[in-house]
């Protein structure tokens, strides 16, 4: 185990870009990611990091700027939040379509209107069919790890895909707490150079980005959809290996305390460790509760998901996006889909809490078990309710 | 080539690049034509206004430097035929 | 594990101080987090920020509402800002600036329970030249608290502070000794 190291959790994020060698950072300064733009541009000026900084005039070009330069081979790397996202979402989608494996640190925050630079989940939702690798980080830790996995992941010949590392923002990117850095030769093993089978070339012209009519669309959709798919293998190896080298072993679907367990909490990202810490109180009373923390969003986990699913009575998922007039929050809507051809399903529970950084304590995570525990009882199964709203 | 219609899924390179420079050679424009330029030898005065205006960079010289057209990619628009200063260009029915 | 509450006006260094804190916790082996109550930066606005400290990986990201100390960077917060809300009681100990002797500020402002005051503001004029009183502040609470040893501080203030740091260990270490305590 190496040494645990006081950071602020961006820092952790930059060294990871750090260590991950990277040739080209293009990036566009946005509340709350603005901490890992500023060190990894000090990192490049000092010379502590052999890459091109190209400091781009908004998110838009940051996503042209990083998806053409890993068309010519380039190890490329981006972060943004909120607006800055949904500003580069045009370019978005075409990274993941081109299979072209940036790799983006998404630090989570609220869409306007109006105006919130607080965290929640509503800027990576608006962009969940993308076609990227989606994973949600718990700590800094996580984010660390998870930086070098993706890169790890994305580059390799079977994927080719690019991928975003969720860290909520704030209550994640500005905390200070302990990390323990990967040394660079471990790094090295773990991480080859970014080698593209094909790569824009002058001296050897390829087509990139092309029209393809409505005779063919549906079948590239396909291909993209079986690609996302089929990275799954490759994640599960990449976190293996990854454990090998470094004692941190990862998994799509974490299991906390759910030994015999007949009520799940089901969460996403930085609320996963308040979670935990309400399922201790929780157990201490007698009470038969666990969670489910997702940790890998896309590609769905679909089998380890129902593995840990079906042994509980009732789920208790918090989102934290919603669905305008839609049915409930993203997460709650897909596990249910998830478990709908099953004989025997639990109860699927639904709160939308922690928006815009409202927080969600250990008390609220308890309370809501309560509420969907009482309707249950009362015959009615809760469809979704927004948590905390002043009625 | 294969026809469009012939591909499967699993026969594009991954991310629909396409790894054969030029190929759009073989895309034959020419068959969207319903009339087609003719040119005047007599007229031409080899200024080459033509081969700038021509949106499909079908036009090319003849041994002497005449303008003339190439019928696969030609699409009949009929733009040299206006931009032609000494009105050598003209447009005729793919029938006649 | 212990909860540490900062209250402050922005550019007076209460996110600084719960860092500094953190990282001195960390450096002895230990575990500790430190976030500010995360918002836009305004100068003279009244900032919160938070720090926790423990033997065991800590679980849990919530903001702190039953505080085992509040430090409070600046005497005229107390009039603004309820500080002593969710207090733990009766260990919990209040730590202020305030030129008066600490039985004033209790009568003051009717706070009850143990408190802790220093001069912070003048000691920091008199130190570093501004009146800045982060690290004067760090000096009372860890008198009062003994929540990390007095010297793990000094790396993490070399770090942060580079050439002006010495100043800032001065301050530090003349608030520990000048901090008094009144029992409540």
């Amino acid at each position: 185990m190496g040494k645990r190291v006081g950071m602020e959790v961006s820092i952790a994020a930059s060294e990871a870009v750090r260590l991950a060698n990277v040739d080209v950072i293009a990036a566009y300064p946005i509340t709350p990611q603005t901490h890992i733009v500023e060190h990894l541009s000090e990192f490049v000026n000092n010379g502590e990091l052999d890459a091109e900084f190209v400091p781009v005039e908004s998110e838009h070009s940051a996503m042209s700027v990083c998806t053409g330069c890993a068309a010519v081979g380039a190890r490329s790397f981006t972060c943004t939040s909120s607006q800055g996202l949904i500003l580069m979402s045009e370019i978005v989608y075409c990274t993941a379509a081109m299979r072209l494996p940036v790799v983006m640190v998404l630090a989570n925050r609220s869409l306007s209107n109006p105006i919130s630079i607080w965290n929640d989940h509503t800027d990576v939702m608006s962009i969940r069919d993308c076609g990227w690798i989606q994973y949600f980080a718990e700590n800094g830790q996580d984010v660390l790890d998870h930086v070098l996995i993706s890169y790890r992941v994305g580059e390799d010949r079977d994927v080719m895909l690019p991928v975003i590392v969720n860290m909520d923002g704030f209550s994640l990117s500005h905390v200070v707490e302990p990390v323990e850095l990967v040394d660079q030769e471990t790094v090295d093993k773990f991480l080859p150079p970014y080698k593209p089978s094909v790569v824009l070339d002058p001296t050897h012209p390829v087509t990139m980005g092309a029209i393809v009519l409505p005779s063919c669309y549906t079948e590239t959709k396909k291909a993209q959809d079986e690609a996302v798919k089929a990275s799954m293998p490759i994640i599960l190896k990449g976190w293996q290996e990854f454990g090998d080298l470094t004692g941190r072993y990862y998994h799509p679907i974490e299991e906390y305390r759910t030994e015999g367990a007949e009520v799940l909490l089901v969460t996403m990202g930085g609320i996963s460790e308040t979670a935990m810490w309400a399922v201790d109180q929780m157990r201490e009373k007698g009470r038969s509760v666990g969670l489910l923390k997702m940790r890998l969003w896309r590609p769905f986990p679909f089998e380890e998901f129902r593995k840990a699913a079906l042994k509980a009575r009732m789920l208790v998922v918090v989102d934290r996006a919603i669905s305008y007039g839609g049915p409930g929050g993203p997460v709650a809507s897909e596990l249910r889909s998830a478990l709908y051809n099953e004989p025997k399903r639990p109860i699927v529970a639904n709160f939308i809490a922690g928006l815009a950084s409202r927080d969600v304590a250990p008390f609220d995570f308890i309370e809501m078990v309560d509420r969907a525990e009482g309707a249950c009882k009362k015959g009615t199964e809760p469809e979704y309710e927004i948590y905390g709203v002043r009625e | 080539m294969k026809r469009e219609q012939e591909y499967t899924w699993t026969d594009f390179e991954r991310g629909y690049v396409i790894t054969e420079p030029g190929s759009s050679r073989e895309y034959h424009t020419g068959d969207w034509r319903s009339q087609r330029p003719i040119f005047d030898k007599e007229r031409c005065i080899k200024c080459g206004v033509c081969w700038i205006f021509c949106p499909d960079s079908a036009i090319r010289f003849d041994a002497e430097g005449h303008a003339e057209t190439d019928l696969d990619y030609c699409k009949g628009c009929g733009i040299c035929v206006r931009e032609c200063l000494p009105g050598a260009i003209t447009m005729v029915d793919e029938e006649d | 594990m212990i909860e540490i509450r900062f209250h402050g006006r922005g550019g007076q260094g209460a996110v600084t101080s719960a860092e500094l804190l953190a990282h001195a916790a960390i450096n002895e082996g230990r575990y500790a987090q430190a976030f500010p109550s995360f918002g836009p930066e305004r100068r003279g606005a009244p900032v919160v920020a938070y720090c926790r400290i423990s033997d065991d990986p800590i679980r849990i990201r919530a903001s702190i509402y039953e505080p085992d100390f509040v430090v409070v960077l600046d005497y005229s917060i107390l009039r603004i800002v309820d500080v002593t809300a969710g207090l733990k009681h009766p260990h919990g100990i209040l730590v202020t600036d305030s030129k008066f002797p600490g039985e004033k500020v209790r009568a003051d402002l009717n706070i009850k329970g143990k408190l802790a005051a220093v001069d912070a503001k003048g000691i920091a004029m008199e130190v570093l030249g501004l009146a800045i009183t982060n690290t004067t502040m760090l000096g009372s609470l860890v008198k009062v608290s003994n929540v990390i040893q007095k010297d793990s501080l000094i790396e993490p203030l070399k770090e942060r502070f580079g050439r002006i740091a010495d100043k800032n260990i001065a301050a530090y270490e003349r608030a520990f000794k000048e901090t008094v305590v009144v029992d409540g």
